[in-house]
């Protein structure tokens, strides 16, 4: 029988307790226990970056994170982000750069940019390639994800 | 590497065990016949589980053992507990003072998110042969303490790896924390990596340490594991002219696999080695 | 400029303009609805047992212990599912002589590939059907396999199809003028090469996936697709699930990302709609990523032996060349995988007057992934053999490779005009494009440069293409040869009563900003605020009849279909209103959501004529019988294909002592016809060289031997990531193509198209000074060393 676990977590500002079978990732458990389909599933083996989300205020691969393991944690999933104001700026430098295409790493990306400035990162281009370089973009050829990222460190400093 | 059998990316059933002292994770882990595995980070056994090439009956998730937690410094050594996370080794000031190469190697280490919840015990653990902190402990001398049902022991890293994923830990035993000895003024270091994309594992990568004692020159990512050269670092002992040591490549058992062939990697290891140098602290 | 022109001139006219797409925001707020976002009550999730061997008779099954594991539903076998769904073959008519043999959803006797669906397995969670998986017993008896495509056709190859008696699937050859006198006449100097293009694939981010929702009441199917032909799938499930066409429907909302890969027929698809009604509930499947390495198609696998020959004056005389090409054990249904090779003969040195031309095709089959149509189908391959050659010629005779080109392009005033090869080519500007080109770029800048880092040891390059693209496929493409598949598209423009537009399309969006561009088209061409007009698409139920998004057509058929459209609203509902302010149409205009005079003084509000019409049409002329909605569908009449043309450029530095290949910059100057949106077409052509960039330096499915894939996961096979893709500088030149009002051809697939040429010639032109050259893609470092050592001696 499926084994499970019972946890208990923070979700959007929201708490959520819930039984888990323990071999559940945190990123099925969002999409499809709580319908949080705004983190996507792009490879399960934490290589492609879709599922980058927030957990303790730090970025995380969703797909390599047991649900268990959030116990007591703090979640953050882009729907969070948005309903929260805390990526304003990026989702509209976003539009602004046209920096998705398909939308299906847009989330992922989001968090990992999100996470840079945050972290103080400054508008170099090498320094921003370098910190998404673990988040795959099939569609846009990155530029414009760069300069997305450029335009809000930039504006944040006027 | 993997043979498609049918639908495998969602991770087998396992029993979720978080025990809250070191004493009660060996117990379980000792109770499990070696079926059950310690769960560290997770950033390469989740995967792993993902694709069914493990599958334990039971995960022992580390995270609540105060005792594989902390950074201390010792005089002339610093110990790091295992369960410290890639990014609090680059947050921490004591780290990056006493270990210079932490700072020139934890960039390397596949991505931001990666780094915040890879651990250094789980990569030490897991020896994956193309990592950076295995060959940064064999280019340190580092020591690796271990704890199992019969108590402490602490074992050279030179030691440590046996083969292809293959430890001196035994099943039932969990690193505790690594022993690194403490950068002195007149040690030098250089470290150097070669992937075609950022955050790879490395096609080849170099490590040197060089202290009075000499040099120490750890590689990665060429062989079945992380491996030191003593007749190399001899050689740059005696005569600084790298060109003079490379021939010393020729006793690795170079991995050859779709990336590169064993002779590209000898070739690479050797740049990397020259490159390390070439960079070295001063 | 052609059409009249105040469609593009007048306010709101959006055409031209770089709106951000209004889909953006739901993107970046995490609500999109990808297939895998589908769950509907009493889902079930389906799994698959897939044949680990390349070739293997399958001599029983035995899925008893399976049958017993906690949450399984249903079991299907290839003999299961054959009672079910007929049969399909991946051929053509029009491709004479191509031949395939009957493929299933799940092998029956034989397993082909590695990856193929063998057992279909459907529990209550994925993880369950998983671990059922495991327990499905299946006995092959491995058979010799056929991997290797220059092998395929020896004599003591196995053979996949024994009833073919050979290996080959399709074979064409094009002569024109005569190739053997021209390289014989004095002074003529030949360049041969052997073209090596690796195989790879598309790494779509989102995987393919499908939920399949039967109703048995109403025998109806709805299917929630990840792709990029809705109505072509409808026949499809049609035709081989035994369902009227009008008994299915295929929605597909959200794709995260397609580029050739998800508009073919998939056997673990086809499954999953037949569960799904064997069921009597929803099925979903959604591939894994080792099953999208070895099930999506894959592409390019081609060798090439070419020769080019030149004067020392620098005139091209000729190509001649050989391309056998792999395509895995089928012929992809319904597009067929002959389509890539035949590209390849049609569009090589299609930029240059040529006066003499050979080439043969050969496809041939082997026991690997399928291949067939991914992004810039053939045109990386065309693209490299004409330009490498051209370049490896202009270092033969000392001359400069763009002086080179601009002897031997087509003259931008010589048009139309028809290409060796006998393509039908107009509106073309290579010269202007060049020309563009060398000057964004700064071309003597960089030869300074260059020259200068090799005194310090540095070995960069400058390599060019210049390149057409196959847009806007007429019925020539497909539907001449008896596909299921539109050439044509429709859109409908409805005003709504609150004086909005509400517009559907048959092409569809999977990121392109297909949506978006049609509002602007349709708001433009109308005369309201863009906020004002509701897009819908990718939905068999509410949308007109099309072909879908595939070959660049989306913005340039689509497109014109949303013009015409939008026009033709617009004459009707100035006669309305001519009627209304008792005057004529022709004395009115529509311009920001007003109908107003021709200087733009406003008469009355849309929101007025339309409520007059829907809420109070006592109020009108009884003989007034107004229509506030409009059809229209468009299709090429003139050309099989309208073309396009660009040039591009890479600077890469080589690192002689890794082989380490860095693209510092890339330079892309696009002819697309009228740009509807530069932004959106900026970000198609960065996107588009990126993933040429990835086919030129990185991506390639290795095989084992024994024809295991060896790099089945997004750590071992090698997408470009951030950190590694140069800055692209994009440029355009802008000749409307005369097949329609809007004149737009299609920009999604140059980059892909054009950059591996341009990476490959930068790379050599990188090694020259060394005496180096390498022919392979992708170049990785080992290569780039090999071919180092090879000069070396």
């Amino acid at each position: 029988m499926t084994r499970t676990v019972a946890i208990d977590l923070t979700v959007n500002g929201e708490r959520i307790t819930a039984s888990v079978p323990s071999r559940l990732n945190l990123v099925d458990f969002l999409r499809n226990d709580l319908g949080l389909t705004g983190s996507h599933v792009g490879c399960e083996h934490g290589v492609c970056g879709a599922c980058t989300l927030t957990v303790d205020g730090v970025a995380v691969r969703g797909c390599l994170m047991l649900a268990a393991q959030a116990n007591g944690c703090t979640v953050t999933t882009v729907e969070g982000l948005s309903d929260q104001g805390l990526s304003t700026a990026l989702q509209a430098a976003f539009t602004k750069r046209n920096a998705l295409q398909c939308g299906f790493c847009t989330p992922g990306m989001l968090a990992s940019a999100l996470a840079y400035v945050n972290a103080g990162g400054t508008d170099d281009r090498d320094a921003i390639r370098a910190h998404i370089s673990g988040n795959y973009c099939r569609c846009t050829g990155y530029q414009a994800v760069v300069e997305a990222i450029c335009d809000t460190i930039k504006e944040a400093r006027t | 590497m993997f043979s498609v059998m049918g639908g495998t990316m969602k991770a087998p059933d396992f029993d979720y065990l978080r025990p809250a002292t070191l004493d009660a994770a060996i117990a379980l882990l000792a109770s499990s016949d070696g079926d059950a595995m310690p769960l560290a980070g997770g950033q390469s056994l989740m995967p792993m589980m993902n694709f069914r090439v493990a599958s334990p009956s039971a995960l022992i998730d580390l995270a609540d053992l105060a005792e594989l937690r902390g950074i201390s410094r010792d005089g002339s050594s610093i110990r790091i507990g295992a369960m410290t996370r890639y990014a609090e080794l680059a947050a921490s000031a004591e780290v990056m003072a006493a270990l210079p190469l932490f700072g020139m190697a934890l960039p390397h280490i596949a991505h931001d998110a990666i780094r915040n919840r890879g651990t250094l015990g789980g990569t030490i653990a897991l020896g994956d042969p193309a990592a950076e902190m295995p060959a940064l402990a064999l280019a340190l001398g580092a020591k690796i303490e271990l704890a199992g049902p019969d108590g402490t022991r602490v074992i050279d890293a030179d030691e440590f790896y046996l083969g292809y994923y293959e430890t001196a830990r035994a099943p039932d035993e969990l690193i505790v924390a690594i022993h690194y000895p403490v950068a002195l003024s007149d040690h030098r270091f250089g470290f150097h990596e070669l992937t075609q994309r950022h955050g790879d594992y490395a096609l080849a990568g170099a490590v040197v340490a060089r202290t009075a004692q000499g040099h120490r020159v750890a590689f990665f990512g060429v062989a079945d594991r992380p491996l030191r050269l003593p007749a190399l670092e001899q050689a740059l002992n005696t005569n600084p002219d790298v060109q003079s040591a490379l021939h010393h490549l020729s006793a690795i058992a170079f991995t050859g696999d779709v990336k590169a062939s064993a002779a590209t990697r000898q070739r690479l290891a050797a740049v990397a080695l020259t490159r390390a140098l070439q960079g070295m602290t001063q | 400029m052609t059409g009249p022109t105040h469609i593009f001139d007048k306010p709101n006219r959006y055409i031209g303009q770089s709106a951000p797409r209004a889909d953006a925001a739901r993107l970046l707020q995490g609500r999109g609805r990808y297939v895998d976002d589908v769950s509907l009550p009493r889902m079930v999730h389906a799994s698959f047992v897939r044949s680990p061997h390349a070739h293997a008779r399958i001599t029983a099954i035995d899925t008893t212990a399976a049958k017993s594991c906690p949450g399984v539903v249903a079991i299907y076998t290839g003999a299961d599912l054959a009672q079910h769904v007929t049969p399909y073959v991946g051929v053509l008519t029009h491709l004479a002589g191509l031949r395939s043999a009957p493929q299933h959803p799940l092998a029956l006797d034989v397993a082909r590939w590695q990856g193929e669906p063998v057992v279909m397995v459907i529990a209550t969670s994925r993880a369950l059907a998983e671990d059922a998986c495991e327990h499905v017993m299946v006995d092959y008896d491995p058979l010799p396999a056929t991997l290797d495509a220059e092998t395929a056709l020896s004599a003591d190859a196995p053979l996949i199809h024994p009833e073919f008696g050979s290996n080959l699937a399709w074979e064409r050859v094009v002569n024109a003028g005569n190739i053997d006198a021209a390289f014989a006449t004095p002074g003529v100097k030949i360049v041969e090469r052997e073209f090596r293009f690796g195989r790879h694939t598309g790494v779509t981010l989102e995987s393919r996936g499908t939920v399949c929702d039967f109703d048995p009441s109403e025998e109806y199917l709805t299917v929630y697709y990840s792709g990029q032909a809705p109505h072509m799938m409808q026949v499809i499930f049609s035709k081989h699930l035994g369902l009227p066409e009008e008994n299915i429907r295929v929605i597909s909302n959200d794709v995260g990302g397609s580029f050739g890969i998800k508009i073919h027929t998939y056997g673990d698809e086809i499954a999953t709609a037949a569960a799904a009604k064997l069921l009597r509930r929803p099925v979903k499947f959604i591939a894994d990523r080792f099953e999208s390495f070895v099930t999506d198609i894959h592409a390019r696998d081609h060798v090439v032996r070419a020769r080019m020959g030149v004067t020392e004056a620098g005139t091209i005389v000729g190509i001649d060349f050989d391309d056998l090409t792999g395509i895995g054990p089928f012929s992809m249904y319904p597009r067929t995988s002959a389509i890539e090779c035949n590209q390849v003969l049609n569009l090589t040195g299609a930029p240059y007057v040529l006066e003499n031309y050979r080439a043969r095709g050969r496809v041939v089959f082997q026991n690997k992934t399928l291949m067939c149509q991914y992004r810039a189908v053939g045109h990386p391959i065309a693209m490299a053999i004409c330009d490498g050659l051209l370049e490896d010629a202009a270092r033969l005779i000392g001359m400069d490779p763009v002086d080179l080109r601009l002897r031997n392009l087509m003259a931008d005033d010589s048009y139309p005009r028809a290409s060796a090869s006998g393509m039908k080519l107009d509106d073309l500007s290579h010269q202007a494009a060049l020309r563009k080109l060398t000057q964004i770029m700064d071309y003597d800048t960089l030869r300074a440069d260059q020259a200068e880092a090799r005194k310090r040891g540095v070995y960069r390059g400058i390599g060019f293409v210049s390149m057409v693209e196959v847009t806007n496929p007429s019925p020539m493409f497909y539907g001449i040869g008896g596909a299921p598949i539109a050439s044509q598209d429709g859109a409908t423009v409805r005003l709504d009563a609150g004086g909005a537009l509400h517009v559907s399309s048959s092409i569809t969006e999977q990121g392109q900003g297909t949506n978006a561009i049609l509002a602007q088209i349709a708001a433009g061409v109308f005369g309201v605020d863009l906020n004002r007009v509701k897009v819908t698409t990718g939905d068999t139920a509410t949308t007109p009849y099309g072909g879908g998004t595939w070959a660049s057509r989306g913005a340039g058929i689509g497109g014109e279909a949303m013009l015409q459209a939008a026009q033709a609203l617009k004459d009707q509902v100035l006669e309305v209103a001519a009627v209304m302010l008792q005057t004529t149409p022709d004395k009115l205009d529509i311009q920001n959501g007003n109908v107003t005079d021709p200087d733009g003084t406003k008469r009355m509000t849309l929101a007025d004529l339309a409520r007059t019409v829907y809420y109070r049409g006592n109020e009108l002329p009884s003989d007034l019988k107004p229509e506030l909605i409009a059809t229209r569908h468009y299709r090429v009449t003139d050309f099989p294909f309208v073309f396009t043309n660009g040039a591009m450029a890479a600077q890469v530095e080589v690192d002689i002592e890794t082989g380490f290949v860095k693209v510092l910059h890339f330079w892309a100057v696009e002819d697309c016809g009228r740009v509807i949106n530069p932004m959106l077409v900026d970000e198609q052509i960065r996107g588009g060289v990126v993933q040429g960039i990835g086919g030129a330096l990185y991506e390639e499915c290795h095989y084992s031997p024994e024809g295991q894939m060896l790099n089945a996961t997004m750590a071992d096979y090698m997408v470009p990531m951030a950190a590694e893709m140069p800055d692209i500088t994009v440029a355009h030149i802008e000749t409307p193509t005369k097949t329609s009002v809007l004149g737009a051809k299609g920009a999604g697939e140059a980059g892909t198209g054009g950059a591996p040429a341009a990476i490959l010639n930068a790379v050599n032109d990188a090694l020259a000074p060394l005496g180096a050259s390498l022919w392979q893609m992708p170049m990785t470092p080992e290569r780039v060393l090999t071919a180092l050592d090879a000069a070396a001696g």
